[in-house]
Order: C-alpha cells, then structure tokens, then sequence
C-alpha cells in the first residue's frame, strides 16, 4: 500500500516538475506546487474509527467513494480501525516511525492535538484552507486550534447534560426537570421517598465523576481563566477551589449509589445499567449515553432498546446558584480530522468535504454521533438526541472536556483527586494541587 | 529442581577437567581443535540467545533509562532533560504519595502471600503426599486456579465479588447477612480481597512445588524414623520438612518476585478509582496509571527503572542470604 503511495506520489512530483519546468512555474523553486488541487493523481490513506460493521462504517465507505467519483484524481484508500488501538498504538507509532503515517485520521481536540503540533509537528496547518463561510458552517472548532491555527475539523460533537427517567420522575412527582442546583436537590429527595437512586455515576473510572467537578468548574471560572488553564497549566485561579467546594457541597446530598467507587460506566454491572433497567433516575452524561443505556438494559431483555427510548428525557447541567462564571456554559465532546504535516493539499478539501452540510445529514442519519455542520440537526429523529443536538447549535460557549483539555497526563491525576472528594477524604485544595504536579512531569 | 541443576553443572565441570587430565598423545593439534571446536559450539549455540536477550532486554532496558531522564509525551523525541527528577525531584515518583502507597501494597502482598500461602501449601502438599483414593484427582483440582488465565480469574473473580455479586449472595442465603461488605469497593479493605484473589490463584502452584519437592524426599528416611518409634508428626516435622527447605525457599523466592511486579489480577478486579486511591494499587500498576495512560512516557520509565531496581535487589539479597546453600556452584562462585 505504502509503496503504491510513494510511486504515485513520485509520478506526481515528476508531472508537477515536468509543468514546472515547461514554464508554467517561475517562483525560483524546484519544488513541485502543492497549492492546487487535483492537477495529479494522489491517493489518501486514511484512518478512522468505526471499525463495527454497521451504517457507521458503510456511510464512511459512500462518502470516500463520492468524494472519488467528484474527483477522479483521487484515490482514498480506507483503514477502519478499533478506536482506542486506532487513537493509543496505530497513530502514535505512525507518526513516531518516519515512514509516511496515514494523510487523514482521527484527531483529538484539545491537549492531545497540542501535542501533536507542539512537540511533534505532525499536523498540516489548515488555517490558509479554511475561508470564514466554511468557519461559519460548522460549531466547535476551537478545541482543534493550537497557538490560534487551525490544524483539525470536528465531524462530531454533542454537549453533555443530564439524562433522566421520565417515568420515575413522574412517580417521585417531579412535574418540570431541574433549572437550578436547589430544584435539583430537591428531585434528589423526591427520588429517594419513592426508593430509587437519585443519580447513578460510574466513578469507579474515575471521569465520569469528574464530569460533575468540570461543570461546576466552567460555571465557577471566567473564560480567561479557563483559556489560561488550558493554554498555559496556569491553574491558579480560586475558581479551580471554589469548584470542588461546589461539589463538597452537592455531594453532601447523597445523591449517588451506594457503591459508587466500585461501579465503572459501560459494564455490565455498571452505573448506565443502573440507568438502563430503571434502577436509578439520572446520570451526567455525554450525548453516547442513550446508546449505552440501551445496551445494558438487560433487565428488559428484547424491548431493551424501547424501555430505555420512552422514558430517557435530557435537560442541561442546571443553574449553580453562587457560582460566579457563565451561568449557560456547557460541557462538550466530539472527534475530528487532521491531516498529516506532508500531505497533499487534496486531504484538505476532503476534510472540508466531511464536513459539509450534505456529508453531516447523512452522518447524523446513521445515529453514529451528533453533527458539527449547522443545519444537520434535522436529519437527527430520535427525540432526546435532536433535543441534545439543538441545544448543541445553540450553545453560546462550550468546553471541552477538561481532561481532555488539558491532556491525559494532568487530566488522569485531576481526575483521581476528584474522585478523592467524592470519597470523602480529599478536598478542593487537593484537585489543585494534583494538578499542578502533574504539569511538571 | 535446583538440585538438579547443580548436578548438571558439576557434571559438565568434571567432565572437562577429566577430558583435559586424561593421556594426550596427540596433544598439541588435537587440544588445540578441541579448543576451538568447543568456542565455536558456545558462541554459535549462545549467539540467537544472546542477540535476542540484548535486542528484546537489554537494549529496551537501557531506553528505558535514558527516557526516564526526560520530560517526555511521546510526541517527538525526548528534549527536555530533567536528570533525576522524575525519580526524585518535587513532583518525582519517590516522593509520590500515590507510588508510596503502592510501594506499600506490595509489601504487604508479599508478605501476605508468603504468611498465608506458605503454612496452607505445606498442609495440603503433605495431605496430598498421603496414599488416599481420588488423589490425583484432588492434586490435579488444587492446580486448576493456576492453570487459568490471570485475565480469566480477575474478571470471574470481579463478577463474584461486585456489589449484590454471587458472594454476597451467598452469605445471605445462608443466613449471614452480617458479613456482607462491600468487598472490592471500601478502601480499608479492598486490599485483602485482593489478597484473597491471590492465594486461591497462587496456592496451586506452591503445592504443585512441594509436592514435587516432597516426591524427592526418600521414603526410607520416613521408615527408619517410623522405625525408630516417631510418630506421623513428628516424621513430618523433624524428617520431610527439613528435606523439603530447599524447595520452600525456592517458591517464597518465585512468590516474592511474582507479588512485587503483580499487575492483572489487580488490575481486573479492582476500579481505576480504587486504585487512585492508593487502596489496592501496586507498582506496576501506577506505571501504567501514570506512565502509559497518563501519556508521561519519561516519568512511566523511571517507575519501571524504580520498580526493576527493587525487584533486582531483592532476588539478589534473597539469593545471597537465603538461597546461598542451595544454589552454591549454580550461581554464585564455586567454593
């Protein structure tokens, strides 16, 4: 495969150097112009994760095969890749290697895509590419800017809220979900006259308790003090503080299982099963968590899928009164797309192409993941998914993950303290501190 | 097994020095053939071994290393040089509460494993060594645990032992309501479960040891002391026991090595946030935390340096001061 690039690409370099040199160049450089696109044949390698057969896969395969017939001097070879091999072994070793890695992969936003740029310089700069209509058609593009360039595309993204359970809701009487912390502690005390667990966390993995330390934390500090957290690890702003007092306090409500530290999020014994067979009434979640409720229903064995879709309501992380930040601010997560440093200009357009409204509809179709184009929402017909997805185009600041953020090597410590809170012996100070540390390893 | 080995290792030493005192008339040529078809056999027998040992061991060794002298993501080669501070510098591993309470853990698992597996091996291995019906049958059951798969035995005992898992439910049936716990997910007391998922795993393969051990132990020296009037405890205590020494401090060798660089039962049955913690988390697997997860690939490398270095010493100490009688003419210096 790799051979066939490189042949194809020397026969380009040697077309491109052939136009040069009959006189369509001048510019002094022997290079060959990359700037234009399709004036050669090339072939893109490229990785992506929806490596289960399923719509996911086949939708990607139509989208290559239509971006080829548009253009028929591009040839898209795919790898479909298991995710975490596809993000953790596959790319790494790629771009450490020296051959050639893929021309287009997965790209996460955030510290991970920092380093890429950073340390690596791996990542083509896509800011020249990108005019101010294609930047208007699409949401959530920061989190894929590294020193104010742009060098990845989200295809994907979704902000995290609160999932609940209509019918238990009901039951506790509970007549209008929770606009603030108070109305929510109140549910949390409704829920448990009737004998239910008011919210299920899976914080045995650690970031899914953590979830609930970010949102206090992006309603508690003021977007310079995130933006300087997540540029420069500076995290000495009190509202990282206040954030875990926040918590300390929410947590004072028992609001979560028994147990907690010892139930992970997607297993079968798991806090989204808790969910699933109606055990518990809320969990904070990403827009994925329909999906894995449904999964580990087993309680209801057959119409799984249908319990989980007609009691499962989504409302936004409520309203933390006292808290001093952006009282809307969200939390958010999706994937993209980069380009390595020495593709041809062609991964460019293919990634724009991704992108595009027709392209997002039919993604959104196949209930992969929630769209990026604005507009695509429409296609989506599940109800607390369309609800996720509107509110998603509405959102007017939204957060990355803050782990993600950050980077695994301060996220993982940030983490783990976090959940020393929800244990009961760490403190806010504590968060801080592990963060801290970890920025120095 | 270890006298075996220093059998063989004598032998091939006798068998040299006789070659070489015997009557030599053709001495000069055919010694010095003899010479160089014998270096030619150790280097081309030894040669695939030691390439592979240096390539897959050494040479990764020594990454690791000069890795961990670095500040490093794993993006690009490593450039920032930090010298030791990944191992003690302020935010250095050694320094670490979290590596300190992992450090701890494996203390205790050692001494755990050893304290309570080795009195249960030496029962039931004596047990076993009796003539009963159905003992091949018993011997082959007590060895079961250690023949599954490490990833089978955490995910299986994770299952039984979860919140309302088959344990608990267990005890309730009969009647023992007042004993559940909430096995794996109360810090003061995960660590004992874990434990307890040890031995059952492990005492198969210290019994198995001992039995073989015990299989070397000649059955006259039990008839003569029957003989001389000894009871079945006191045959047991002052004959097989002192006879089956080296074979005991082989295994609390191999046990001791095996509970510091423990990893995937620890790691299957327990949570990630059990485990950050500090409650059951052990060395090897906070490297994986905080190096591979945590994508510090310069701080991971001085935790596995940290880890080898003790590992190391120690099966160097316990051979020097425990194993010295055993292994004497094998591995340390003939005297």
């Amino acid at each position: 495969m790799a051979s066939t690039r490189r042949a194809r690409a020397a026969l380009a370099a040697l077309a491109t150097t052939t136009l040069v040199a009959s006189g369509c160049g001048g510019g002094g450089s022997d290079q060959p112009s990359d700037d234009v696109p399709y004036d050669s044949p090339v072939t893109l390698v490229w990785w992506h994760n929806a490596s289960e057969e399923g719509p996911g896969k086949q939708y990607w395969e139509k989208v290559a095969r239509d971006f080829m017939d548009q253009h028929p001097t591009v040839t898209i070879e795919i790898e479909a890749i298991e995710n975490e091999t596809l993000q953790r072994t596959r790319i790494p070793a790629a771009l450490q290697a020296g051959a050639p890695p893929p021309d287009i992969f997965m790209v996460w936003g955030g510290g991970e895509i920092i380093e890429q740029v950073r340390d690596g310089d791996y990542l083509k700069d896509l800011t020249p590419y990108l005019d101010d209509a294609f930047k208007n058609s699409v949401v959530a593009l920061d989190p894929w800017q590294v020193d104010g360039k742009q060098y990845g595309v989200p295809f994907r993204w979704g902000l995290e809220g609160i999932f609940y359970n209509k019918e238990l809701f009901a039951q506790a009487g509970i007549t209008d979900t929770p606009k603030t912390m108070t109305e929510l502690k109140e549910a949390i005390e409704k829920l448990k006259g009737i004998g239910v667990i008011p919210i299920s966390v899976g914080a045995g993995d650690n970031w899914p308790a953590a979830h609930w330390w970010y949102n206090f934390a992006i309603r508690s500090c003021s977007p310079e003090a995130l933006r300087a957290a997540a540029n420069d690890h500076n995290f000495d702003d009190q509202c990282f503080i206040k954030a875990g007092e926040l918590l300390q306090d929410f947590l004072a409500t028992e609001p979560f299982q028994p147990d907690f530290l010892n139930t992970r999020f997607s297993v079968a014994d798991g806090s989204a099963a808790l969910f699933g067979n109606g055990k518990s009434a809320m969990e904070l979640m990403g827009d994925w968590f329909r999906g894995t409720a449904s999964t580990f229903a087993s309680d209801f064995d057959g119409e799984k899928s249908e319990y989980v879709d007609r009691v499962i309501g989504w409302f936004p992380f409520p309203e933390v009164e006292g808290a001093p930040g952006d009282p809307t601010a969200a939390l958010g997560g999706g994937d993209g797309w980069g380009c390595a440093k020495n593709s041809p200009i062609e991964c460019v357009e293919f990634i724009k192409y991704l992108s595009t409204l027709e392209v997002q509809k039919g993604y959104a179709a196949t209930g992969s993941g929630l769209p990026v184009a604005k507009g695509a929402e429409a296609a989506i017909t599940q109800p607390v998914l369309r609800q996720i997805a509107d509110a998603t185009a509405q959102a007017k600041t939204a957060y990355l993950w803050l782990d993600t953020t950050y980077g695994a090597t301060i996220g993982n410590p940030m983490n783990a303290a976090i959940v020393k809170i929800f244990e009961g012996s760490g403190t806010p100070e504590d968060v801080v501190n592990a963060m801290k540390a970890a920025a120095a390893r | 097994m270890t006298t075996t080995n220093r059998i063989h290792a004598e032998d091939l030493v006798d068998f040299a020095s006789a070659g070489s005192a015997g009557p030599r008339p053709f001495q000069s040529s055919s010694r010095a053939a003899r010479i160089r078809r014998k270096w030619y056999e150790i280097i081309g027998l030894t040669l695939p071994a030691v390439a592979i040992y240096t390539l897959f061991v050494l040479v990764p060794m020594g990454f690791a290393v000069y890795y961990s002298l670095f500040r490093w993501r794993g993006s690009g080669a490593p450039s920032d040089f930090i010298g030791l501070d990944n191992y003690i510098g302020p935010y250095g591993a050694l320094k670490d509460p979290l590596f300190q309470s992992a450090l701890m853990n494996n203390i205790k698992i050692v001494f755990g494993s050893l304290l309570i597996q080795g009195p249960l091996a030496i029962a039931i291995a004596l047990l076993l060594n009796r003539r009963f019906r159905g003992r091949a049958l018993f011997r082959m059951l007590v060895f079961v645990p250690y023949v599954l798969a490490e990833v089978t035995v955490g995910v299986m005992w994770r299952l039984i032992l979860t919140n309302d898992g088959v344990f608990d439910t267990v005890l309730r049936d009969l009647g023992l309501d007042s004993l559940v716990r909430s096995w794996l997910g109360d810090p003061n007391l995960v660590l004992w479960t874990v434990l307890g998922v040890l031995t059952w795993k492990y005492l198969g393969f210290a019994i198995i040891l001992l039995l073989a051990g015990l299989s070397n132990v000649p059955e006259e020296l039990s008839e003569a002391a029957a003989i001389d009037g000894a009871g079945w405890w006191q045959i047991q205590w002052h004959v097989t026991l002192p006879l089956l020494g080296p074979t005991i401090r082989i295994w609390a060798f191999l046990s001791m090595i095996g509970s510091l660089q423990v990893f995937d039962v620890v790691w299957l049955v327990t949570t990630q946030a059990i485990r950050s913690l500090g409650a059951a988390n052990t060395m090897a697997t906070y490297m994986v935390s905080e190096g591979f997860l945590a994508r510090s690939w310069g701080y991971g490398s001085a935790v596995s340096v940290i880890l080898f270095v003790i590992s190391f010493g120690a099966a160097l100490l316990y051979q020097r001061l425990v194993l010295r009688r055993d292994l004497q003419g094998a591995l340390t210096e003939r005297s």
